[in-house]
């Protein structure tokens, strides 16, 4: 595991920062430092977490180049509308309690969201500086103050909330659910948060592998969490363990965030051949169950020549997961080109620098097996891309004739997800959209009163960083709510709550 | 920095609000088969015939698909039958009174779907008459008559013949003649089918006594169940690896059974996939081998 680079702790610094502040001339002279990473060779075989995390002197540096504007953009290009110009002030005064306290208030997995969120389409895609060269580096800073907090909670002040005496229940443990749980527990409501699995986390743990987020990194924000009272029971299966209506005579509110579980297949001959995976499957027995280490109980299968279907953030998971294994060769199949890759960009720039192939513009017809159904390859056709479809992007097309094998031993389907119905199944009344996702208002509120949902099972696969954006929107809705105030007054449906301001 | 390394420790430890699940009794059925009483309120109070749960021992350990032979919403408790297959199983049966199982999630799949009336032929081979035992006796009480036909080895790998006789009529075979009839449960089976008046069968064995099962009731048209145990690991539909397919389509056995028509069953594919992780299991098992006989070696020094 790698130790973050020298946290400094707090009341030691004045030696590092500088003695009079900086011109903002001066500032937009810093370039934006690099995030220290593993090398690519050597990180394409071990599964320690790729980013190395910046250096004391690093964050100090970038934290400078920020120049506190007045009306900050990037907290609005934030779906938790963390309030960054601060936390990046505090920062680079060098009082990391106060930056840590800042962060924690208004973002419950700071660690997680510093290293997973698509920053260059959120806080970072609007950041001032973008406008001529690199915008801060607000993922990196996110990610250093807050491994700072992990490391200190003892120095961070702790709040004792009033206990309202209110029951909430949270059914999913992932981003949504853990974000929701922090914030309603922060607000003195007696939080149960429901997971499935032994162990909580959601798609942190069960999905996004070890080298992209440590599972130390998650249980410690859960341990965070639990501290702070929320009380986690897992192996809790909400639709046959408890129904929704049951739990809803139990609490007083309850936020659905089950996530949008069930994989989606590609639908062709041959896939139930042995050595096809769904990600979820491939994934979860290499995270969840620790099947990366030999030692585990749980087996996975080691692809030498491994094809992962698809090209979003979950495929470069899967693929760069299959390198780790031992995978010689380890390719992406997208049916569009690279431009079209939904996966965030760093993800594919990693996947590249572990030996990842690519071959774009090919999609999948057939998966071909030995006498012993056995995976021995993927048969695909060249594809050309028309006009736009309903999404925007450009419709492949297949180009007649341009069938080909490629020979693979593994074959990890990574093409989406879609909604779990054991949940609906359970509640007649929970309103559902014509692909099963849970209809709920701009609050969260379904058509069940006091009963809210938010993530992927209602906005269908998104990420981590939206979830968690529902997550803190619902939870003030819900103590609105709670409070007898509604509609609520004083949240901003986006997440996060609104600044009030005098006048 | 790190509180807990988790990541060092594959599968995870984590504060819960669910205490263990202790054995409270125990009881060697067969050379390879135990059945468990365990404490999990939860499950017992919601629990259908037909239900499975997943269990998993402890840190580390494998998450295992274990149907639900009984439970007890009084004392909280459910009945597991497990038979010693793999490593993780061999674990789950030395368990012993007081020791606790850390994890059981369920109750997971659908109920039987039970016929209302008339003649039920169940048919057990192996640990599947312990899946079995479940669905007779749901059936008896519904009034339905029930013949049970169960099978083993030999007479030591009969089991649960006295439960199941407590419900119906009951058929023992062995393939070795030493306890019952000679044979398979399937010849059984057609003899009972040949009498007429069956309205339904439920199968559950090794895939190849289901299939054969299959293939005898499909040419006198009656109604046929199996309980598919495919490899699964959530349990709830997420991971996709219990995929089997019916009626030319793609199902879940976890969700969407794990009780399905048997005639529409792709038994081949099924069988097939149930062969993924052979080469794992052998070396588990291996490794299991290993260590007791360090363990019995440590064992010898520590007391010369």
């Amino acid at each position: 595991m790698t130790e973050p680079a020298s946290p400094v702790p707090a009341g030691e610094d004045g030696t590092e920062a500088p003695k009079a502040p900086l011109s903002n001339k001066e500032r937009m002279q810093i370039d934006r430092v690099a995030m220290p990473e593993q090398a690519g060779d050597l990180r394409a075989h071990n599964f320690e977490e790729v980013n190395l995390g910046l250096s004391y002197q690093l964050a100090m540096l970038e934290a400078e180049r920020c120049i506190q504007c007045p009306k900050p953009f990037c907290v609005d290009g934030c779906p938790v509308r963390v309030d960054i110009p601060r936390f990046i002030k505090s920062l680079r005064e060098g009082d990391m309690a106060a930056a840590a306290e800042s962060l924690l208030n208004d973002n419950a997995l700071p660690c997680v969201t510093g290293r997973v969120c698509p920053q260059e389409t959120q806080c970072e895609g609007v950041c001032i500086r973008a406008k001529k060269g690199n915008p801060v580096a607000i993922g990196y800073l996110e990610r250093f103050v807050a491994d700072w907090a992990q490391a200190n909670l003892d120095q961070l002040p702790r709040h004792e909330p009033v206990l309202t005496g209110k029951r909430v229940g949270i059914v999913g443990s992932g981003p949504a659910g853990l974000t929701a749980a922090g914030e309603l527990a922060h607000k003195g409501h007696d939080v149960t948060v429901f997971e499935a699995f032994h162990a909580p986390g959601g798609v942190l743990i069960y999905g996004i592998p070890e080298f992209r987020l440590p599972k130390d990194i998650v249980q410690a924000e859960v341990d965070r969490l639990v501290a702070d009272g929320v009380k986690i029971e897992v192996d809790a299966i909400v639709g046959r363990t408890y129904t929704v209506p049951e739990l809803r005579e139990d609490f007083d509110a309850l936020f659905l965030a089950v996530g949008a579980g069930l994989p989606v297949f590609m639908n062709v001959p041959g896939e139930n051949y042995k050595g096809v995976y769904s990600a979820n499957e491939y994934l979860t027995r290499v995270n969840l169950m620790g099947a990366w280490n030999p030692e585990s109980e749980t087996p996975v299968l080691h692809g030498q020549r491994v094809v992962v279907v698809g090209g979003g953030n979950v495929a470069m998971d899967a693929v760069r997961t299959a390198r780790r294994l031992g995978a010689a060769e380890a390719t992406i199949v997208y049916r569009r080109s690279f431009d079209e890759l939904p996966a965030r960009k760093e993800e594919v720039h990693h996947a590249k620098d572990e030996g990842v192939r690519f071959e774009l513009l090919t999609a999948p017809e057939e998966v071909i097996g030995d006498e012993n159904r056995w995976v021995t390859g993927l048969r695909c056709s060249k594809m050309e891309l028309g006009e736009p479809d309903k999404s925007g992007r450009r419709r492949p097309i297949k180009i007649p004739g341009s069938e080909h094998v490629i020979d693979c031993d593994l074959v990890v389907v990574a093409i989406g997800t879609r909604a779990n119905p054991l949940l609906t199944g359970s509640a007649p009344e929970l309103q559902v959209n014509e692909y099963g996702y849970m209809i709920a208002d701009e609050w969260g509120m379904t058509s069940m009163p006091g009963v809210f949902a938010g993530g992927d099972i209602v906005r269908g696969a998104a990420t981590v960083i939206l979830a968690m954006g529902d997550g803190k929107r619902s939870a003030q809705a819900i103590d609105s709510y709670l409070k007898g105030v509604w509609p609520p007054e004083g949240v901003d449906p986006r997440g996060g709550e609104k600044a009030v301001t005098a006048g | 920095m790190r509180a807990t390394p988790w990541a060092t420790i594959p599968g995870f430890s984590i504060t819960s609000e669910v205490p263990l699940h202790p054995v409270v009794e125990r009881e060697q059925l067969s050379p390879n088969v135990v059945r468990l009483v365990v404490e999990a309120p939860r499950i017992a109070k919601v629990r259908r015939p037909g239900q499975f749960v997943i269990v998993r021992k402890g840190p580390g350990g494998e998450r295992i698909p274990l149907t639900i032979a009984d439970n007890d919403p009084e004392a909280g408790t459910i009945t597991l039958m497990i038979q010693a297959i793999g490593a993780s199983t061999t674990e789950l049966t030395a368990l012993q009174v007081g020791d606790a199982i850390q994890d059981v999630a369920g109750p997971l799949g659908r109920e039987t779907d039970l016929i209302a009336s008339g003649h039920a032929v169940c048919v057990g081979g192996g640990v599947g008459t312990a899946v079995l035992l479940p669905i007779v006796r749901a059936l008896a009480d519904k009034g339905v008559h029930v013949t049970s036909v169960i099978g083993g080895r030999s007479k030591d790998w009969v089991i649960l013949e006295k439960e199941l006789r407590a419900c119906g009529d009951v058929v023992v075979c062995t393939d070795d003649g030493s306890y019952g009839r000679h044979g398979f449960v399937t010849q059984a089976l057609k003899d009972l089918l040949e009498a007429g008046g069956v309205d339904a069968v439920y199968a559950i064995g090794p895939v190849p006594m289901m299939k054969a099962v299959s293939e005898m009731t499909l040419p006198y048209d009656v109604d046929t169940t199996v309980s598919l145990n495919a490899i699964m690991v959530d349990g709830t539909g997420m991971c996709g690896g219990c995929r089997v397919t019916v009626a030319g389509e793609t199902k879940y056995a976890c969700v969407d059974g794990p009780e399905f028509d048997a005639h529409s069953v792709n038994f081949q594919e099924l069988a097939d996939r149930l062969t993924t992780y052979r080469s794992f299991e052998q070396q588990a098992l291996a490794r299991q081998a290993d260590q007791e006989a360090k363990g019995a070696c440590a064992t010898t020094e520590v007391q010369a």
